[in-house]
């Protein structure tokens, strides 16, 4: 299977969902990310019991973070399947993708570039 | 006949008359009428009036300013008191006022928890308890001295009183915790309300067994229900409560319009069969809001007229 | 421990909203082991407020440290060199914490990071129970060790009120009614005859009722 996956994403791998913290994501946001989604193995099947469970505390609690800051906590999702559903994953990444897509750019990557113009004027 | 108080409850208890309360909730407002109405409904088939402190901790007018209304129509009011609302101070400051009234009778409660009632965000005090609340009432009455040692000019006459409830757990300690009570000064006490008879009667014994029963007047609570829905609410929603499935089949079993007389007949059964229970002085007779069945409850249970002491 | 819980991040944001440098400051105390101002809690809300600034348009120095624990004088000292190029501080440390570092720092502005709740344990991951209250005068000798003025809602030391149900409390079924507590312990070590003793009167002068307290050691002191 030579399955095509957008482009514009980029993996971070790690052994279990269960490895990425809050934190992880959230400076994600800080450096420009537009969205951020976790794969994780089906619930249920985690190799490590609850990492995958884990995660999804994390994503829920990083959504309502960037909910509270104005960033958007639609840009933040779980997503689960099992190693052999190479044509799931592809089909989650364009499902992302388009609805992140739909969200716009991250609105900090605007502020930003907002205070640099004003710096540069002055 | 030995009565340590001018109280006509004690009086009538003492004599070895089957006694009668029953109580008022004051009005969620100022205005007197309603206690004095509520008093006039039932003051000729009853011994004593409670008056309740801000029951299910909804605020309510004072139980001191309600008692001495009954006390001016001439009845013999039982302040209620609880330790939820007030220190040692205020409660102390409270039995004096009520005492200036004289007013005779006291029951010592800790209260139902705020979380109740219309002050849910608010603080209670606990700073006595219940049975700390009647050593101290005991301390001011016969020793005329405040908690603080100081003397007490004229002591408050009251006498002293507090809630049993047979019914909550765990059941080991139940008789116990009368006998605490009892060790802590109190002279009467109004149970929770029964429904469940053979539990009480168990209850009863084991306290003959320990001759509780010889040392403070027990008066069996009775509240009647007005509904089946009433009976399910009691059984299922009132921590403490013990009501059998068969009273609750009693009262369903019968056409809606019935179930008021069917809770009255329930209750007049009940006093029936615990007047004959060795140890059960008297009755306290509950009826929520419903004041006006008093006198029924009281006449068809036999205890009608109150006897005259003085 | 002292147990703490997380402030909503709002409530921070209206109390920091005018500064352009804010330090926030965690303690690896207690509110570590319970997760709410430790390291990675100070990391959080730094990252939180720092995108919420940015969204805002304005530029604000947001930086992160955490102190071995606040309610110390000495590991305060540590942070004296660098606290003065902040317009104020959010101390993710409890209650004390927050206001020993205001006090070592008197033309700071500290706000607090948490909400300080209780002295308690962990029952388990993301669960705290309240145990103490600490009214200065332990009766846990008498009770079997369980502490009615903590675990009791009408705090009894005569308990168990008529609102006791199966093991629960009258005001909410997750509760377990402390005096039920208290006599199962009784009669696991054979001295349920003791529930009959009549509890004193309390004095309260060593709680919260006696004013703000201290304990003074004076065969430690100097």
């Amino acid at each position: 299977m030579r399955l095509q996956y957008p482009t514009n994403i980029n993996i971070i791998r790690v052994p279990c969902t269960g490895k990425v913290d809050i934190l992880h994501i959230l400076r994600a946001f800080e450096k420009g990310a537009d969205g951020v989604y976790a794969v994780g193995c089906m619930e249920g099947d985690c190799h490590y019991n609850t990492g995958n469970l884990r995660a999804r505390k994390r994503i829920e609690q990083a959504a309502k973070i960037l909910d509270t800051v104005g960033v958007g906590g639609q840009r933040v999702q779980m997503r689960n399947l099992s190693s052999g559903e190479g044509p799931l994953f592809v089909k989650y990444a364009k499902e992302i993708v388009e609805q992140i897509k739909e969200l716009g750019p991250n609105p900090l990557k605007q502020a930003k570039a907002g205070i640099q113009k004003e710096k540069n004027a002055a | 006949m030995k009565t340590k108080t001018p109280s006509r409850l004690e009086k009538v208890l003492a004599s070895g008359h089957f006694a009668v309360t029953s109580e008022c909730g004051p009005p969620r407002g100022s205005d007197p009428e309603v206690i004095i109405k509520k008093a006039n409904l039932i003051k000729d088939h009853v011994d004593a009036v409670n008056i309740t402190d801000n029951q299910t901790s909804v605020t309510r007018m004072c139980s001191l300013a309600a008692c001495i209304r009954l006390k001016m129509l001439g009845l013999d009011p039982v302040l209620q008191m609880v330790t939820r609302d007030r220190n040692r101070i205020a409660l102390q400051s409270d039995i004096l006022g009520a005492a200036s009234f004289d007013i005779h009778n006291i029951l010592c409660l800790s209260g139902d928890h705020q979380s109740f009632g219309d002050c849910k965000t608010g603080q209670n005090v606990h700073d006595l308890d219940s049975m700390q609340l009647i050593q101290t009432v005991k301390k001011m009455r016969d020793e005329a001295k405040f908690l603080g040692g100081d003397d007490i000019k004229r002591p408050p006459q009251m006498f002293i009183g507090a809630a049993a409830n047979p019914f909550a757990d765990p059941f080991e300690i139940r008789v116990p915790r009368l006998a605490k009570k009892i060790a802590a000064g109190v002279e009467f006490v109004q149970t929770q309300c029964i429904y469940n008879l053979d539990k009480f009667e168990e209850w009863m014994k084991i306290a003959r067994d320990r001759g509780l029963h010889k040392n403070v007047y027990i008066l069996a609570g009775m509240t009647p229900f007005k509904s089946a829905g009433m009976a399910r609410y009691m059984k299922n929603r009132v921590p403490g409560m013990d009501v059998p499935d068969e009273v609750v089949k009693r009262i369903a079993g019968v056409p809606k319009e019935n179930q008021a007389e069917e809770g009255i007949n329930i209750c007049v059964e009940s006093i029936q069969r615990l007047k004959e229970v060795e140890g059960v002085s008297g009755f306290h007779v509950m009826a929520i809001e419903w004041e006006e069945k008093v006198p029924e409850i009281v006449e068809r249970a036999g205890l009608y007229p109150r006897p005259a002491v003085e | 421990m002292i147990v703490a819980d997380k402030k909503p991040i709002e409530e921070i944001v209206e109390e920091v909203n005018h500064v352009k440098s804010l330090l926030i400051a965690g303690c690896n105390e207690c509110v570590t082991v319970c997760e709410a101002g430790g390291k990675k809690e100070v990391g959080i809300l730094a990252s939180a407020l720092r995108m919420y600034f940015l969204n805002q348009g304005r530029e604000v120095k947001v930086d992160e440290v955490t102190l071995e624990r606040q309610c110390d004088h000495e590991y305060l000292e540590e942070i004296r060199n660098i606290v003065e190029q902040y317009d104020a501080v959010v101390s993710m440390a409890c209650g004390v914490g927050i206001q020993f570092l205001a006090e070592e720092y008197p033309k700071l502005p500290v706000y607090p990071g948490v909400n300080t709740c209780f002295m308690g344990a962990t029952e388990k991951r993301g669960l705290w129970v309240e145990r103490c209250q600490g009214c200065g005068r332990c009766i846990l000798a008498k009770t079997g060790a369980v502490c009615p003025i903590t675990r009791c809602a009408k705090r009894l030391m005569n308990g168990p009120c008529g609102g006791s149900s199966k093991g629960k409390c009258e005001i909410n079924q997750d509760i377990e009614c402390a005096w039920q507590l208290i006599i199962d312990r009784l009669k696991a070590l054979g001295r349920l005859d003791e529930y009959e003793k009549l509890f004193p009167i309390k004095d309260w002068s060593t709680d919260r009722a006696g004013g703000p307290r201290k304990v003074v050691r004076e065969d430690i002191q100097l």
